[in-house]
């Protein structure tokens, strides 16, 4: 798939790096060249495209009227909603995605059709979910919630199986 | 007629003066507190602080109640943002935004802005109309018609110089209002014959605009 993202910032990075890692033919923009410093060292070079991405000559130096899916990722959400808005109409981009903090902006563009995403939202649920089911996140049940004092315990229990487990994965690969 | 205005720059300062000394009740909202300071010791009560793209903010300076809302800010996404929330949760039936980038004049309208202002384009046209180039010059566009009001020189080496209006064969949608000849203002007819330095003022629609500038303008000249 062809994908334009807006914003390297780390989310914006992160996903890049991700999808090109998966194969996927990525261009990046953002208005700050450093910004570029966050995707991994594997993202192929000349993928990045340097400007104001609510501006259609710079999305289509990016291949915007070629690509499959949008993602606005920047961290303003106004501009994320322009930029999402000038895929979806100017350039009937099949896929666009878009990020919005704000919940209230975000349920709005959405009953308009704007796919969107609030890391707000789910960051919230997240957070809810650890305090409420620690249970899950526990590796072995002798270290309740029961036990007060178990509690410092438990990152030391999870290094040793993540370590156990990243030591896995580096001989196989 | 309540009205209210996103972005406390100057644009949005003038217009709130103006539109109070109109007697409309006017709002209008800023989101640095330093310049409502400001804006407050000059326009009182009519100044809120708050960022006109929260709907919570929109709703507590009663949106819903508006006829009309403004956003005059220096960024065509919060204007976009204000305008369509007004519309999308407010339900505000009229709503006007400042275009910085004349590109976005279409889209904006596309997504439901009722008027679009752009000063950057308005300022290129007046620049465009000061340079004697044979170009078309929009005078003027009139929205909800689909008409715009533009006026082309003709050039001396131009295929219609010579020639009569009727025999441009000009589709409907190129309506020539008036020719300027040196100091005389002519009244187009059919028999009217063009010539070189002609100044044409016409109503077209965009399709009209094409044919009119085909007509007019030499090869060299019409690529503007």
């Amino acid at each position: 798939m062809k994908i334009v993202i807006l914003g390297c910032g780390r989310v914006g990075a992160a996903l890049a790096s991700m999808l090109s890692r998966e194969g996927h033919t990525l261009t990046i923009v953002d208005l700050n060249d450093e910004a570029f410093g966050r995707l991994s060292p594997t993202f192929p070079q000349g993928q990045t495209v340097l400007g104001d991405g609510t501006d259609e000559d710079v999305l289509r130096r990016a291949g915007i009227e070629q690509a499959d899916a949008f993602v606005a990722a920047t961290n303003g959400d106004n501009r994320n909603i322009l930029a999402a808005q000038i895929a979806r109409h100017t350039f009937r981009v099949p896929r666009v995605l878009c990020r919005i903090y704000d919940p209230i902006r975000q349920e709005t563009y959405n009953s308009m059709g704007l796919e969107s995403i609030s890391p707000t939202i789910i960051g919230a649920k997240l957070f809810r979910d650890a305090l409420l089911n620690p249970v899950v996140r526990t590796s072995s049940p002798a270290h309740s919630l029961a036990h007060g004092t178990s509690v410092p315990l438990l990152p030391m229990e999870r290094d040793q199986a993540g370590r156990n487990q990243a030591g896995g994965r580096a001989q196989r690969g | 007629m309540y009205i209210l205005i996103g972005g406390g720059g100057q644009v949005g300062y003038y217009l709130t003066k103006g539109l109070l000394q109109q007697g409309h009740e006017v709002l209008l909202l800023e989101k640095e507190s330093r310049r409502v300071r400001q804006l407050t010791e000059e326009l009182g009560t009519a100044v809120a602080r708050g960022d006109a793209c929260e709907a919570r903010v929109l709703s507590d300076v009663g949106a819903e109640r508006a006829d009309l809302v403004v956003a005059v800010t220096g960024d065509d996404e919060d204007n976009l943002v204000i305008c369509q929330l007004a519309k999308a949760r407010f339900k505000v039936k009229r709503t006007i935004a400042r275009v910085n980038n004349p590109r976005n004049d279409e889209l904006f309208q596309k997504l439901g802005i009722d008027v679009t202002i752009s000063p950057t384009r308005t300022i290129l046209h007046q620049i465009e109309a000061e340079i004697p180039h044979h170009t078309l010059v929009p005078l003027l566009t009139l929205t909800k018609a689909g008409l715009g009001l533009v006026e082309v020189t003709v050039p001396p080496d131009s295929p219609a110089a010579g020639q009569t209006l009727q025999a441009l064969r000009l589709p409907r949608s190129a309506n020539i209002a008036l020719i300027v000849r040196g100091d005389e203002n002519i009244t187009p007819s059919g028999e009217t014959v063009i010539q070189g330095e002609d100044r044409i003022f016409a109503l077209v629609t965009q399709d009209g605009e094409e044919a009119l500038g085909n007509a007019i303008l030499t090869e060299e000249t019409a690529e503007v």
